[in-house]
């Protein structure tokens, strides 16, 4: 196990290092003067020109720049917003609990629906509930979820008033982060009412963000299982008399899972992209919204930033997923 | 062992015989005609647009702003399917958006496939250093989140369709290297391989006409995926301002036109993004099929 784990840390070491590299130079292919993009002031003299080009290292050869950007990055220095003044790495902290939030909700929720949607059209292949379920799962893989959000919005928000268009709760209410997560918080606070605000404004964007995993562990969940259902130990296991339940528990559902766990850890990718649009369509404050927004406004040092981090962050829950995966299936690990 | 002098009198023959058994596969899978079907009539529908539109996608009607569909109440027959916010045609928009969708996924899965196959080969076909330099930037590539990796290089670029579809292109096309590198290695020890080796076959002849027509089959399949992925992403690209521009009719910057009017007028913003639905739908559906029907160790799903 721990050469495996040896094996996985050193395939991701080069990736990250690109991955740098891509950050580090994004800036430098900027169409424009890079100590403009990155100071975010106008109208220098030559004088402060050369002072912050000196200041951000922008006179020293490049490979030089490079290294002085990955040691500052291991300090944990990743660039200040030009429009907050603040570090990239505060900001990302206090936006990401709101993403972290939505997407967990969003995971549970689609593994909760996928994962028995699936299991269930597998046993019943070919029945009404077996088609029923699929077309939708390929109606949620192509869904455009940005217009999702928006006809749910007219639906629940416009037609019937149940829910809130934007945001995390309502305005009246103020108490303190504890989580950073919105539901436990106002429960912690105590106020009449917040629970459910910050519920309801929950519901839609993690519908939205749902969707497309879900199908994809829905699908993912009907192809794993139709494979055991085929295999000869389900069948000796039929064969002994065992009830159709207790095979598809016991024997069968345990070694399905394997591949669909793959799937729904390999989902964090889907769920980032998936929470810049959900975000921005519900005004959610957390990072997919503040990257769009930042490339809007051109704050390049928190564009940068904000990239580095949410891939570092997919890679190592991707890198997570591997180590899960051959903890639980030792065909893997002992390959 | 057959040598090619045996092959190719029998080709003509032979490729009918694939066709009709590709053909035989794809139809078992009723969904996969149904999109080819819709597939087809929205292909036609981007062709002949200008003579199937009843109104210029780009000509504002002063005294029809926001006007609901023909059969809504206040609704008017010369706009079907309703007027938007300055008052140009719904419908005739989403005639004239299908060209752009089904150009971007044309452009992209052609770019992307293109640069793939080509990127996979050399991979995959020289193996060692070059393999895994090429392997590694590919592994880079899908660390990020492709939407995020697309947004970003449209900042670099210039915001813009062109510049979206460069983007997307780019962020889809390790997906096809990887496949064809996966094949090609699978393929490298087989004996047909060396037989054309040792026949004095050069590295080109063995990587694009031994090698490369015995991979196609999952790089189709993979093909039209991303080709659903594609008109998804430019909807979703123009959704936030990146891609096409402004008036342009294209169906993810109408929505986003749209979005200061969900509450007031439903019908801008439900059209258009049924029209991305109903073909991304057609091409996924399309996609199953032509899995089923070209790779049978792939079970049905």
């Amino acid at each position: 196990m721990f050469r495996f784990l040896l094996g996985k840390l050193a395939y991701l070491v080069p990736t990250f290092i690109g991955i740098t590299i891509v950050a580090f130079g994004f800036v430098r292919v900027l169409p424009g003067d890079p100590v403009l993009l990155m100071a975010g002031e106008r109208g220098l003299t030559p004088e402060r020109h050369a002072e912050l080009s000196a200041q951000l290292g922008f006179d020293r050869p490049i490979w030089q720049q490079y290294l002085d950007f990955l040691g500052r990055l291991f300090q944990g220095d990743f660039g200040t917003s030009l429009v907050t003044k603040k570090p990239v790495l505060t900001e990302f902290f206090t936006l990401f609990p709101a993403t972290l939030e939505l997407s967990l909700c969003a995971i549970l929720l689609a593994t909760a629906v996928g994962l028995p949607l699936g299991i269930f059209a597998a046993i019943r292949r070919g029945s009404w509930f077996d088609q029923v379920s699929m077309s939708s799962a390929l109606v949620g893989y192509s869904m455009p979820i940005f217009w999702w959000g928006l006809l749910l919005i007219i639906f629940f928000s416009g037609v019937l008033g149940w829910t809130p268009v934007s945001g995390r709760i309502s305005l009246m209410f103020y108490f303190p982060t504890v989580t950073g997560f919105m539901t436990i918080d106002s429960l912690l606070s105590g106020q009449d009412g917040a629970f459910t605000s910050a519920l309801s404004h929950l519901i839609l964007p993690t519908i939205v963000l749902a969707t497309i995993p879900m199908a994809v562990i829905a699908r993912q969940a009907r192809s794993a299982m139709l494979e055991v259902l085929g295999e000869d130990y389900v069948r000796t296991a039929r064969a002994k008399g065992l009830s159709a339940w207790r095979v598809v528990g016991l024997h069968a559902l345990r070694n399905a899972l394997i591949p669909v766990i793959t799937t729904i850890g390999l989902q964090v990718g889907t769920l980032m992209g998936g929470a810049i649009l959900t975000e921005t369509i519900f005004s959610w404050p957390g990072i997919g919204k503040a990257m769009v927004d930042s490339i809007s406004r051109r704050d390049y040092p928190s564009v940068q930033g904000g990239l580095l981090i949410i891939a570092a962050l997919v890679m190592t829950v991707n890198l997570l997923v591997d180590l899960l995966y051959g903890l639980i299936n030792p065909r893997i690990r002992h390959r | 062992m057959t040598t090619t002098t045996e092959i190719e009198p029998m080709a003509a023959t032979g490729l009918r015989a694939q066709l009709s058994e590709f053909w035989h596969y794809f139809s078992v899978n009723k969904g996969a005609v149904i999109g080819l079907w819709v597939f087809v009539a929205l292909v036609l529908v981007a062709l002949f647009a200008p003579l199937i539109a009843p109104h210029d996608p780009i000509e504002q009607v002063r005294d029809a702003l926001l006007m609901p569909p023909a059969w809504a109440e206040k609704g008017d027959a010369r706009f079907l399917l309703g007027t938007d916010a300055v008052g140009r045609d719904i419908l005739s928009r989403l005639i004239f958006g299908a060209r752009y969708s089904l150009f971007i996924g044309c452009v992209v899965v052609v770019v992307a496939l293109s640069g793939g196959i080509l990127i996979g080969l050399v991979a995959g076909f020289f193996g060692g250093w070059v393999d895994t330099v090429i392997m590694r930037v590919m592994d880079v590539i899908l660390a990020f989140p492709s939407l995020l990796l697309a947004l970003v290089l449209v900042a670099i670029l210039g915001p813009g369709l062109t510049n979206a579809m460069i983007a997307i292109a780019l962020v889809l096309q390790p997906h096809f290297a990887r496949l064809t590198r996966a094949a090609v290695m699978a393929e490298l020890p087989r004996e047909y391989v060396m037989a054309s080796r040792v026949a004095g076959a050069g590295k080109m002849r063995l990587m694009f006409r031994t090698i490369l027509p015995n991979c196609l089959a999952p790089l189709i399949v993979q093909a039209t995926l991303s080709f659903s992925g594609a008109i998804l992403d430019a909807a979703a690209l123009g959704f936030l301002g990146m891609g096409a521009q402004r008036p342009t009719p294209e169906w993810g910057t109408m929505l986003a036109e749209a979005r200061e009017f969900i509450l007031a007028a439903w019908w801008v913003v439900t059209f258009p993004g049924l029209a991305i639905l109903i073909t991304v739908l057609a091409i996924n559906l399309m996609g199953d099929g032509l899995r089923d029907a070209l790779d049978p160790k792939l079970k049905r799903s």
